[in-house]
């Protein structure tokens, strides 16, 4: 089974974001960048296929060189090989179409990505990828087995758990759940030392425009100032959250 | 076992950018090993150090990341890093405690490294593999109860008996010791000068009783090697070299990877200081807004930053094999007292909070008392600094 699992590069979430030219582009200086959070519980999950049923693990990231060191580390966790297109990810539908290529190319058999991630949350590669490929699709998938050429996934759904059997190829929007974050995995000295002889290819992007981009970003209002009531206060309490909060 | 619920916040200071002069590598390996340490360190090692207990359950931890050998080849189970990784790997295990930092130490530098440097290639295939992973745990006897800045004029002897060797005399203050597999000792033949042997748990004779009711590296596990007609097999002497040189080579390497440690056991009291500061209203103000403070915090950094850049510095002139026994004793002795004195100022920002278990500082304050003796007093240090600008040795 070959396996190939998508890797968004995204700042940790201790960063603190702010915005250059004029609130139109993220300003990565001092920013931490790890291994998206749905893509490292897929990614451990993509280790346990590999280890007991003999798949083959290759990571992709559409971006520029600086996240070649977030493949690297998937490659030190244990991936065996890396591909990088280089290109800036410009929107959804562009990374889509990069990644749909880096698919058709390679035959993989299963497409791990995440459900969305966490620095833009668009939600939209996986799907725009299943529907270029033309491969079947499970989003927000929290366990996946294989059999075969048959997957079992099992989905959030409100209130309660789906689980639905499909075909592969196969295409998945991970989350936690397909691991626990106690299974994740940190490199150790060695993996990283072998990461050093294992393949990380770079090829060029398609053409592919991309169909959206960014006229403003704004952060979320500063928190107001906090006044305490005491407990024995309840009136003041009152008094507050109707005349000067006005909620009440 | 009590599991600390409190998040491990810690967040390392670069004033200087100093990241930049690291590999993607470097970064990686840095990373890999904070993360360890909060996973598994920082929830469990406040109980142990209250309890005086060394938690063996963490060994198989430091095998898996890669902390015994990093830089000892693959081929013998190492990872075959540089030495500027190893020196990052010994400053995040010491930034959660000294006493693993330790244990890391003794196993890579005082008893992987001689294997490695001074034993013969059957002894490095039948040891290296199992120290790498953990199996097998050594310790490193110099040390004894009347000769400790003084190693030379060691009395633990060695004869030889035609098909063995006779190993007599005691080793004190030994890391590892009451847990160690085989022990790395050192000791004088009968022309008086010295080996490595390497003496092994189960050897008839040979005994290693716990010392107790330590102030510093409770969560270290500290003993005594007590050597009673204890026939080692002649194959256990390490024959590559001899002399004091030989254990000093060893304490060039362990002093190296302590100068490191000691910045992460600084960051550690710094950044938690930080943080208490900001947040700790008094008069109305938070600490942090008063010039006292401020002038401990920024000292700290200053410190910290200083030398952060030393052992940088020095980490590139052991990649090249330049740095000398002179340049690592400045570097170990610096840095240590830098540490314990950040951890003093620290532990004062928090006022009372300081003396509690609740945080790390008064921990690491006392763990570098121990650190600040062992590997070469701060005294020590200072006359090997003092002897090689002047030519004139001042020990005797
Ligand atoms: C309107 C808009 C404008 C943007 N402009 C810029 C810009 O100017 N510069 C810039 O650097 N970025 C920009 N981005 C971000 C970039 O386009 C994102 O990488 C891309 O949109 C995917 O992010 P997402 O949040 O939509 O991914 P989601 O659809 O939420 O991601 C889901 C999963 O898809 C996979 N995936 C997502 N992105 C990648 C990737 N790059 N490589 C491999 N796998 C991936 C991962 O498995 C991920 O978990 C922009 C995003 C948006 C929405
Ligand atoms: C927790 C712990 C773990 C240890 N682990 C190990 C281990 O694994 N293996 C090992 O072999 N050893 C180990 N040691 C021993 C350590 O290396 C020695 O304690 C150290 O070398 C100092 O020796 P000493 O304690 O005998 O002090 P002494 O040598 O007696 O020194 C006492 C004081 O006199 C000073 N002094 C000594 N000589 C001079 C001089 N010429 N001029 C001026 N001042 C001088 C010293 O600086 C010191 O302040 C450990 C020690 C501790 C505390």
């Amino acid at each position: 089974m070959k396996i190939l699992v998508c890797i968004s590069h995204v700042p940790d979430t201790t960063s603190k974001i702010n915005f250059a030219d004029s609130d139109t582009r993220f300003d990565t200086n001092g920013v931490q960048f790890v291994i998206n959070p749905n893509d490292e519980f897929g990614l451990t999950r993509a280790m346990w296929f590999k280890e007991k049923q003999g798949a083959s693990v290759t990571v992709v990231n559409v971006g520029g060189p600086e996240t070649e060191p977030t493949l690297r580390k998937a490659l030190a966790i244990g991936a065996d090989e890396a591909i990088r297109v280089n290109a800036q990810p410009e929107d959804g539908f562009f990374v889509a179409s990069q990644l749909a290529k880096v698919v058709e190319d390679g035959g993989y058999d299963l497409v791990i990505a995440g459900r969305e991630s966490i620095d833009y949350n668009g939600g939209m590669v996986p799907g725009m990828l299943a529907s270029l490929t033309g491969a079947n699709f499970i989003n927000t998938c929290i366990g996946l087995e294989i059999e075969g050429s048959e997957a079992t996934a099992t989905r959030e759904i409100d209130g309660g758990k789906e689980t639905v059997k499909c075909a592969l190829p196969l295409i998945i929007g991970g989350q936690k759940g397909l691991v626990e974050e106690s299974d994740l995995r940190i490199p150790n000295m060695r993996g990283i030392m072998m990461a050093r002889q294992k393949k990380l290819t770079v090829t060029e992007a398609a053409e592919a425009p991309g169909r959206t981009s960014v006229v403003k970003f704004e952060k979320p209002a500063p928190k107001g100032e906090v006044k305490l009531v005491s407990p024995d206060k309840l009136d003041e309490l009152i008094d507050l959250l109707h005349n000067e909060a006005k909620v009440i | 076992m009590q599991t600390s619920m409190k998040a491990d916040l810690f967040e390392a200071p670069d004033y200087y950018h100093l990241d930049d002069l690291l590999s993607d590598e470097h970064k990686l390996v840095r990373s890999a090993c904070r993360e360890w340490v909060k996973r598994e360190v920082s929830p469990v090692i406040e109980d142990f150090a209250q309890r005086a207990e060394f938690p063996e359950k963490l060994l198989g931890g430091l095998a898996e990341i890669g902390a015994f050998g990093p830089y000892i080849p693959e081929a013998y189970g190492g990872a075959g890093l540089d030495q500027i990784s190893y020196g990052l790997i010994m400053q995040e295990i010491e930034r959660g405690d000294s006493g693993i930092r330790s244990t890391a130490s003794v196993q890579s530098s005082l008893v992987m490294y001689p294997i490695w440097k001074y034993g013969t290639e059957a002894q490095k295939k039948k040891y290296l593999p199992g120290l790498a992973e953990g199996k097998l745990m050594g310790c490193f006897g110099l040390t004894e109860p009347d000769h400790g800045s003084n190693p030379g004029g060691m009395t633990t002897t060695f004869r030889d008996m035609g098909d063995h060797l006779l190993l007599n005399g005691a080793k004190m203050w030994i890391s590892n010791a009451p847990f160690a597999d085989l022990a790395i000792v050192w000791a004088k033949n009968e022309e008086g000068r010295v080996y490595g042997l390497i003496a092994e748990r189960g050897m008839e004779g040979f005994t290693t009783p716990e010392t107790h009711n330590k102030w510093s590296l409770r969560a270290s596990a500290t003993g005594e090697l007590i050597f009673d007609n204890v026939k080692v097999p002649k194959e256990n002497l390490l024959p590559e070299k001899s002399g004091l040189g030989a254990p000093l080579g060893c304490l060039d390497s362990a002093r190296y990877g302590i100068a490191w440690g000691a910045i992460g056991a600084a960051m550690d009291c710094y950044d938690t200081a930080l943080r208490y500061a900001r947040e700790r209203i008094q008069f109305g103000k938070p600490i942090a807004a008063t010039q006292l403070q401020q002038k401990k915090l920024a000292e700290m950094i200053t410190e910290i930053t200083k030398a952060q850049l030393l052992t940088w510095r020095l980490g590139v002139l052991r990649n090249e094999d330049r740095a000398t026994s002179a340049q690592i004793s400045m570097a170990k002795r610096n840095n240590v007292e830098m540490a314990l004195r950040i951890a003093r100022e620290a532990r004062q920002v928090l006022g009372a909070m300081g003396i509690t278990g609740e945080y790390s500082i008064m921990r690491h304050m006392m763990n570098l008392e121990s650190v600040i003796t062992y590997e070469g007093t701060h005294d020590i240090h200072l006359l090997i600094t003092g002897a090689d600008i002047t030519g004139f040795g001042a020990f005797k």
